[in-house]
């Protein structure tokens, strides 16, 4: 079945939508998503939309979802690489993605994460205590 | 005058079929020269009709068009279904009013992002919208 990867990143999980998303391929997502946040107690979602061409009201609602899907699990999530085109076309759709965080990298989107979270950097390995 | 230079008809019976119109659309605008932002534009309000065409008419059709008058070339898109049609047109094209569980923005916000937009629609008659962006 098709599905959109969830990549673990110490405490965070990624995102990367990277085909055109119709509804089944959205549920599997907020199925897979949930499942993971509880399975290793995430804190943090970032979700990079840099590959996507267009975010239509579909795919603005999927976000806004999976994030309220997430806040009630106690993860935060990071909407980024928004293209500035689709950000010019949302806000004349109509779109104003309230509620949404963004930030324009996976990598700003991270510092966001930390800032909110108030974590120290996770630096990839094993070192810190547990 | 408007004279149509070339015309498509698609399907629109799934979800899958609204990202074909919404591939087809791409193709045209890229083909006619549009710019990057005029592209998704009018991507997103196919796309939104697309949808609205599926999940409040039951599925219909689109129909592509190239355009050109005397100045310039454009792409008209229309949305025909057989649905339940529209009560209060005015309504349905305010924000915010759905009767689908969306948004409720797919009529207005496709509207903004065109330069004209055409509906008919009479309760039990079925809708159709069109749009039409000049490039």
């Amino acid at each position: 079945m098709e599905r959109i990867p969830i990549l673990k990143m110490g405490d965070y999980l990624l995102i990367t939508i990277q085909v055109d998303m119709h509804d089944k391929l959205a549920l599997t997502l907020q199925n897979d998503l949930t499942e993971q946040i509880v399975r290793h107690k995430s804190k943090g979602i970032l979700i990079d939309i840099s590959a996507l061409e267009i975010v239509d009201s579909f795919i603005g609602r999927m976000l806004g979802i999976i994030a309220s899907m997430s806040r009630l699990l106690d993860a935060e999530t990071v909407v980024v690489g928004m293209q500035p085109a689709v950000a010019i076309t949302l806000v004349e759709l109509g779109l104003s993605m309230k509620g949404i965080r963004t930030a324009l990298n996976v990598e700003k989107g991270m510092a966001v994460l930390r800032a909110t979270l108030g974590e120290q950097e996770y630096d990839g390995d094993s070192s810190s205590q547990f | 005058m408007i004279r149509v230079l070339s015309s498509e008809s698609m399907q629109i019976r799934t979800t899958e079929d609204v990202v074909s119109v919404r591939q087809a659309v791409r193709k045209k605008a890229v083909a006619l020269g549009f710019g990057l932002v005029d592209q998704t534009k009018v991507v997103t309000a196919s796309s939104e009709l697309a949808r609205n065409t599926l999940d409040h008419g039951g599925g219909g059709t689109a129909r592509i068009e190239v355009l050109e008058n005397e100045r310039r070339s454009g792409l008209r898109l229309t949305f025909e279904d057989q649905g339940p049609g529209i009560e209060d047109i005015q309504r349905a094209l305010s924000d915010g009013y759905t009767s689908g569980g969306g948004m409720g923005l797919g009529l207005g916000g496709s509207k903004r992002l065109s330069h004209e937009f055409d509906i008919k629609s009479q309760p039990g008659m079925g809708t159709t919208v069109s749009i039409l962006r000049w490039k």
